[in-house]
Formats: structure tokens, C-alpha cells, sequence
């Protein structure tokens, strides 16, 4: 297999290779931060700039990199950047940070950073693994839209806070609540499954 | 007596009522990953449960003394150069994640390596999960919680000391293997079990942890109920005597 390019690589992230549906990677955020659209988008966002420099860091030194020590260094340089979009989140928009709480600095041990510094950015120049970075992080942050979005649908009749189920909806709060999340994801991790089923099977046929 | 009462909370809290796993989300990578077999996941929740109390008792101490707004190690090194008022005012607290995860990393580092020369036996049985640890986001979750509770917090009193850090550590620890144990129980038994081809892995083994977490919720509001039934004497120390207390001893 010969090595995918920048294009591809940034293709190869929001669907056939995406973070959440198909590595099961990052899912302790995945399933968190999923109770309300605009907590899921403005993790998505953290998880795309700390993504984009910590792989571009990562790249610029990998011909410094020692193997026995590279594991170090990535959680150190996450870690950093992790620091500086926490500090970004509470000075401009206070309240989206009191409500994430603890899981910006938990971004630190996504598996999907880590990984991707160790798949892609310590082999590859610069330019590779910006894009590689952008796929992966905007794969991630569909996956916890369309999550957030049957929750928040389902669980408040509410998208985005307009309401778009009728009044008279029953609120389903179980899944808004801590179950709703488990429920919903493999729920959506099985039609996944489903559709690709589906889909290899055409191709064969 | 109010302290115990305390610590009772926060065991209970941390193991049962806000679970790491069915409450917080965190872990869930190995929940999904390594529940396969149940001595495998006794294995794992050991192995977590052990590095948590040690990253805890570090970030704490680290927390206490280095990095929170005041603490007595930086101020006074800090005071060798700079004037008393200024050194009362040095924060190091911006530093306390690439702190934290360095005490991680460094306490499984030493964790593998001690039981690697005086206990191979135990080593064997879970050495191989202690380097998923590192990236395990329990134990980091645990030192942000220890964390919240010192740093911003402006009452002395409130603020937590070594020993309620190390029961969150051990609790939330108990509550994970106990998570991760019954989740391998039920999978076990799963593997007999005809599920529809989509649904095999890892999607029914969210399903079936959504369902226990609605078991877990039983639990809510428990915490207060205890808080209520323990604390009686400040309760009746409150109400107004409504009868003289007829079974006082005779002289």
C-alpha cells in the first residue's frame, strides 16, 4: 500500500477511517460532553486546534524524536497545547467551560491525538500532517454532532435550543441522561455496522 | 465525627452514587476493550485502582505545596528573589496538567518496575496492563478532581487534605474494577447469546452499559439521604426542647 497523500489522508479521516465510528477512539469525550449540541461542537473545536498544532509540533521535530522517549514527548506537547485551549475556553467563553469541566484537560489522554502523532505526524512533513490533523478532528467532531443531535433531539425535542418536535413531545430524559449516551452510541455504532455491511455487500454483487 | 462522615461520602460517592464509568464516562476504553474475560478485567481494575492512589497522593502533594496560589515549597523559593508581596502572588497552577500526566507516566513507570523485581507473580498476572494506564483517563480524571478541590477554593477548611484525596483514589478505583468486572460477567455470558451480526463487539457492549448505568442511577440521592440520617446531633441540637428530659438519672 503505498502512502496516502495529504488529500487523501484528509478524505480518509471524516468517513472511512472516522476517529469515533470506525477506531473507537476518544470515546470517554464522545460520550460526555454528547448531552447538548454546543458542548459537542465546542469539544470538537478544542479537540481540532489542540489536534492541528500538536501534530504540526510533532512533525516539525520528528527527526529529533528518539523511539524510546517519543511517547513522552507527544504527551508533554499535547499537554501543552491541551493547557492553552483551556485558558482560550475560560477567558472567552466562561460559561461552555464551567460546563465541560474536567474534560478539556482529559483531552490530554484522547487516544486520537496521541495516535495520530504516532500514525502519521512523526513519518510525515508538515503539510501531511496538518491535513491528516483536519480530517481526523472534523471525523470527530461530525461523530459527536450526530450524537448529540438524537440526544438533544430526543431528549428535549430542542436542536440547537429551537424547538423542532411538537410541545406535546415527552421528553425523553434518559437520554440526555448518563445511560441515553451508552444506549444512543451503540445504537448508532450498530447502524454503522449495518450500513457498511450493506454497502460491502453491493460492491460484491 | 463530621470528618468521618465525610470520608464516608466520598467513598461512597466515588464507588457507588458517581461512578467513573457509568456516571463521569471516564475509561471507557478499556470498559469496551479489555472486559472480555473477568480475571482480565479483575486484572485491569487492580492495576488501575493501584496507580490511582499513587498519582493521587502525588498530584495532591504537588497540588498542596508547588502549584496552588500560595503554596508554602513556591513561595518560599520564590521568596529568595523576589519582595514578600509579590511571592504571595506567584501561581503556578497553569502547570498542573503537564504535572499531572507526568506523575502518571513517571508512577507506572516505577509501579512496573517494582513489581517487575519483588512481586513477578502479580507482575505477571497484570503487568501487561500497566502501560495502557498511562492513557488511562480515569486516573487523570481523579488528579483534576483532587485538583478542584484546592485550587479556587478560598475556605482553608473546605479544602480537601491527603487522606480524602486518597479515598476518592481508592473508591473511585473499587467502583471502576467493580464496573469493569460485572461488564465481563454479563459478556461472558453474551458469547452464547445469538446477537444480530451488526450489533456484535463492541455496540451491545455499550447497550448492555447503558443498561447497567440505569441500574447505577438507583443509587442517586443517596449521598444526601445518609448525609441526613448521620448527622442527627446537630439536628436535635437545634430544635427547641419540647419536653424536659424526664429520663435524667436520680441522684
Amino acid at each position: 500500500m503505498s502512502t496516502p497523500s495529504a488529500g487523501q489522508r484528509f478524505i480518509r479521516g471524516i468517513l472511512p477511517e472516522n476517529p469515533v465510528y470506525r477506531q473507537m477512539l476518544g470515546l470517554c469525550a464522545t460520550l460526555a460532553v454528547t448531552n447538548n449540541l454546543k458542548s459537542a461542537v465546542t469539544m470538537g473545536a478544542a479537540v481540532l486546534f489542540v489536534l492541528v498544532c500538536a501534530n504540526l509540533m510533532v512533525s516539525l521535530i520528528r527527526h529529533l524524536l528518539t523511539p524510546h522517549l517519543r511517547i513522552v514527548i507527544f504527551t508533554l506537547t499535547i499537554a501543552t497545547f491541551v493547557t492553552v485551549a483551556d485558558r482560550l475556553l475560560a477567558a472567552f467563553l466562561y460559561p461552555m467551560s464551567k460546563a465541560l469541566g474536567p474534560y478539556i484537560p482529559l483531552i490530554i489522554v484522547n487516544c486520537i491525538i496521541i495516535c495520530r502523532c504516532e500514525v502519521c505526524a512523526a513519518k510525515q512533513g508538515p503539510l501531511t500532517a496538518v491535513a491528516d490533523a483536519l480530517g481526523q478532528s472534523i471525523g470527530f467532531t461530525l461523530a459527536l454532532v450526530s450524537l448529540a443531535a438524537v440526544r438533544e433531539i430526543l431528549g428535549t425535542g430542542m436542536w440547537f435550543g429551537f424547538r423542532v418536535l411538537p410541545a406535546a413531545w415527552p421528553d425523553w430524559v434518559i437520554m440526555v441522561l448518563p445511560p441515553g449516551a451508552f444506549l444512543t452510541f451503540g445504537l448508532l455504532l450498530g447502524l454503522t455496522n449495518w450500513i457498511s455491511a450493506q454497502r460491502a455487500g453491493k460492491e460484491e454483487a | 465525627m463530621t470528618y468521618l462522615i465525610d470520608i464516608l461520602l466520598i467513598a461512597l460517592g466515588a464507588a457507588l452514587i458517581n461512578n467513573f464509568i457509568f456516571y463521569y464516562f471516564v475509561g471507557i476504553c478499556p470498559f469496551i476493550g479489555v472486559s472480555r474475560r473477568v480475571e482480565m478485567a479483575f486484572g485491569m481494575g487492580c492495576a488501575v485502582t493501584f496507580v490511582m492512589t499513587i498519582a493521587a497522593a502525588i498530584s495532591w502533594t504537588m497540588t498542596r505545596f508547588v502549584l496552588m496560589p500560595g503554596a508554602p515549597l513556591t513561595q518560599w523559593i520564590a521568596g529568595w528573589w523576589l519582595d514578600p508581596q509579590t511571592a504571595a502572588g506567584v501561581d503556578l497552577s497553569i502547570l498542573s496538567y503537564i504535572v499531572y500526566i507526568f506523575a502518571i507516566a513517571a508512577s507506572v513507570q516505577f509501579v512496573e518496575m517494582y513489581l517487575r523485581r519483588f512481586f513477578p507473580l502479580l507482575y505477571r498476572s497484570f503487568g501487561v496492563f500497566l502501560p495502557l494506564i498511562t492513557t488511562n483517563c480515569a486516573i487523570l480524571f481523579a488528579c483534576l478532581t483532587i485538583m478542584s478541590r484546592l485550587v479556587g477554593v478560598d475556605d482553608p477548611a473546605a479544602r480537601w487534605d491527603l487522606g480524602q484525596a486518597l479515598v476518592l483514589a481508592i473508591f473511585g478505583g473499587l467502583g471502576f474494577t467493580l464496573a469493569i468486572v460485572i461488564m465481563a460477567g454479563i459478556r461472558e455470558e453474551l458469547e452464547a447469546c445469538d446477537v444480530p451480526t451488526p450489533f456484535r463487539g463492541a455496540p451491545i457492549a455499550l447497550i448492555v452499559g447503558g443498561i447497567l448505568a440505569m441500574a447505577f442511577m438507583g443509587f442517586t440521592g443517596v449521598d444526601n439521604g445518609l448525609k441526613t440520617a448521620l448527622t442527627p446531633p446537630a439536628v436535635v441540637a437545634q430544635a427547641p426542647p419540647t419536653e424536659p428530659p424526664s429520663g435524667a438519672p436520680t441522684p
